[in-house]
Parts: structure tokens; C-alpha cells; sequence
């Protein structure tokens, strides 16, 4: 193995312990949230988020690391998210988890596994279809919200962990 | 606020701190050991399992798709973290007795019965679904939903209330009772 996949493996069994520790992999704590009975999933990417967020922009401030936007493409992001949204309330993992869930000894996710490999080969097979079509609606490419907005990062940021941070409150008043 | 929960757990957000500082070290040590700054993500490795899958099974022709070509065929950094999120599951689920054989969920159950073949059926076709959407959208809730929002980018914002807003529409008629 090279470095980059010795790399990878290493960063991912991180992210998998913590994510088990967190017990965000099963299917309950998933569905748990699309049904608003259990938040422990926001909870737990918003902390991510807030915590991630302030170390990335300003390493990119700092030119150490550069960002990778992906593209504001309408059509794309808005029925792909769409699919994404009923198959992941069907199936009860994301992609991310689906693995973790079955480290864990949930074994269902090997379908869910094999049905998201099935799919990505349906995607490689239909993408000439969806180029011409729903990704060719309108790209607005690679765009920050920073930018967008024509305010600084450095003015979003503190907004965004005040929002998130009275929505903890109010997730822990509800108990959710 | 607690650190630990009922069943040998983390806090949600500790351990989601911690992926905070983990997102951050990682795109460091991508950016210096690869030369590159690559980002946690997940869906793309499901193009390339597919990818190498039909290879095996029809040879390299299978991979002149332009799709492929375009995703690059290969196992990579994303691959071999996606894999070692299994391997850190197992290992912390094992650490804290918390591993559990599982065929059926219980909220499945409750609402579908304890087949488990309905529970396949219906957890291969979600997947399928999920990840041509995920796909099109160019990522899931690591990439778009970690990784994007931590980068500030407006596709992300739009790509999570979408898995989200339409997540929470199809449970509600999946999985709620219909009250009679």
C-alpha cells in the first residue's frame, strides 16, 4: 500500500471509532432524526462543523491547504439531493455509515451496501442522459458562501455558531 | 451536559468535536504527504467499488465508460478510509460491548414486521436510490454534509436541506403508524 491509502486508513478508523462512540451509524439514530424524535446525528456533524470549519478556513487564509468546493450545480444538487433524501430515509444509512453500521454487527447494511454499488453503476451507465439533461440546467460552479454573499467568512462564521449553537439548546430543552 | 451516555458511549458533541479536529489534521496531512488537500467524503468510493466490480467481471472494457474514466478507477485515499471506517466501528464496538448481530431494526420492525428479507429488499433498493442521488449531487452527508459545510460552499447548504427536508418527508409516510 502507498501513502495515501496507508493515509486513509488510518484517518478512517478514526473517523469510524468516533463515529461508533458517538453511535451515529445505526439505522435507529438515522431515521431517528428524519422522524425528529432523536437529534444525536445534528449533534453530532454540527459540533464536527463548528469545530472543522474554523480550523479549514483559516488554514486556507493562511494558504497551508487550498478548499475544493463542489459545484452549485441547480439541477444537480437539487434532484440529486432530492434521490439522496428517499433513499436514505428507505435504507436508514449514508454512505459513510453503511460501513460503520456494519462493523458494528448490523448486518443489514450489506444490502444497502450492495444496493449503493448497484446504483453508482447505474449512475456511471446513465451519465451521458443526465449530462445533457439535469446537470445541464445552470452551473454556478464552485462558489463559496462567503463570496456569494459579499460578506467575509470571518463575519458568517460566528452567525453560524450562534445559530447552531442555540439550536443544541433548544434540542437539549425538547430532549430530542 | 453529559460526556458519556446510559450505554458506554460518547457525548454527540465530543466525539463530533473530535471529527472536527480529525477533518482538520487530515486535510494538513493529505495536503502534505499527497500534495494535495483532499477531504472526508464517502460516495465516491462506491463509484469506484463498482468500477473495480465490473472490471473483474467483463475486463477493462467495462471501464471506458466516460464516468469512470472521469472518476479514475483505482483504490484510493478515499477507499481505504472508507474501509477503515468499518475496521474503527468494529473496533469500538468491540471495546465497549456494544456489537450487536442485527438483521432488523427495531423501528423497522415495529412498523414492517421482522422479515428480513422485506428489511434486504427494501435496504438494496434505498441504496440504490441514495446513491445515484448522491452521485448527481457530487456527495453525501461526509462530503457535502461534513466537509462542504465546513469550506463554507453554497452547494452543500442547498445539497443537506435537501437530503434532510426530503428525508424527513418520505420517513414520516414510511415509518409513521397511520392512525386508525
Amino acid at each position: 500500500m502507498n501513502t495515501g491509502q496507508w493515509l486513509g486508513l488510518f484517518t478512517g478508523v478514526l473517523f469510524g471509532f468516533l463515529m461508533q462512540k458517538a453511535r451515529v451509524l445505526r439505522f435507529e439514530k438515522q431515521v431517528g432524526a428524519m422522524l425528529l424524535k432523536d437529534m444525536t446525528i445534528f449533534k453530532f456533524m454540527l459540533s464536527a462543523i463548528l469545530v472543522g470549519m474554523v480550523g479549514i478556513l483559516l488554514l486556507s487564509n493562511l494558504e497551508m491547504i487550498t478548499l475544493s468546493h463542489k459545484s452549485m450545480n441547480v439541477g444537480a444538487v437539487v434532484v440529486g439531493g432530492a434521490l439522496f433524501g428517499a433513499g436514505w430515509a428507505i435504507m436508514g444509512f449514508c454512505p459513510g455509515t453503511s460501513l460503520g453500521a456494519l462493523g458494528e454487527g448490523r448486518w443489514h447494511a450489506v444490502f444497502a451496501i450492495a444496493g449503493m454499488v448497484v446504483g453508482a453503476a447505474f449512475y456511471a451507465e446513465l451519465y451521458p442522459v443526465f449530462k445533457t439533461t439535469v446537470l445541464a440546467w445552470k452551473d454556478f460552479g464552485k462558489i463559496g458562501l462567503p463570496e456569494t454573499l459579499g460578506v467575509s467568512q470571518w463575519v458568517i462564521v460566528p452567525i453560524f455558531w450562534a445559530g447552531v449553537i442555540a439550536l443544541f439548546f433548544w434540542f437539549e430543552k425538547k430532549k430530542i | 451536559m453529559k460526556w458519556k451516555i446510559d450505554d458506554g458511549g460518547w457525548s454527540p458533541y465530543l466525539a463530533g468535536a473530535l471529527v472536527g479536529v480529525l477533518a482538520i489534521v487530515s486535510v494538513v496531512a493529505t495536503t502534505q504527504l499527497m500534495g494535495k488537500s483532499s477531504y472526508l467524503g464517502a460516495s465516491t468510493t462506491f463509484v469506484r467499488a463498482a468500477g473495480l466490480l465490473q472490471q473483474t467481471i467483463a475486463g477493462d472494457n467495462a471501464l471506458i465508460n466516460e464516468y469512470y474514466t472521469k472518476t479514475k478507477i483505482r483504490i484510493d485515499w478515499q477507499f481505504m478510509l472508507v474501509i477503515g471506517i468499518a475496521l474503527g466501528a468494529f473496533l469500538s464496538s468491540t471495546m465497549d460491548r456494544s456489537f450487536r448481530l442485527e438483521s432488523v431494526p427495531p423501528i423497522w420492525k415495529e412498523r414492517f414486521g421482522s422479515s428480513w428479507g422485506k428489511r434486504a429488499v427494501w435496504a438494496f433498493v434505498g441504496g440504490i436510490v441514495a446513491m445515484i442521488g448522491a452521485r448527481m449531487a457530487s456527495g453525501c452527508p461526509s462530503g457535502h454534509g461534513l466537509s462542504g459545510m465546513m469550506q463554507l460552499s453554497v452547494s452543500s447548504f442547498v445539497a443537506l436541506s435537501m437530503f434532510f427536508g426530503v428525508g424527513v418527508w418520505v420517513a414520516h409516510i414510511v415509518y409513521k403508524r397511520r392512525k386508525s
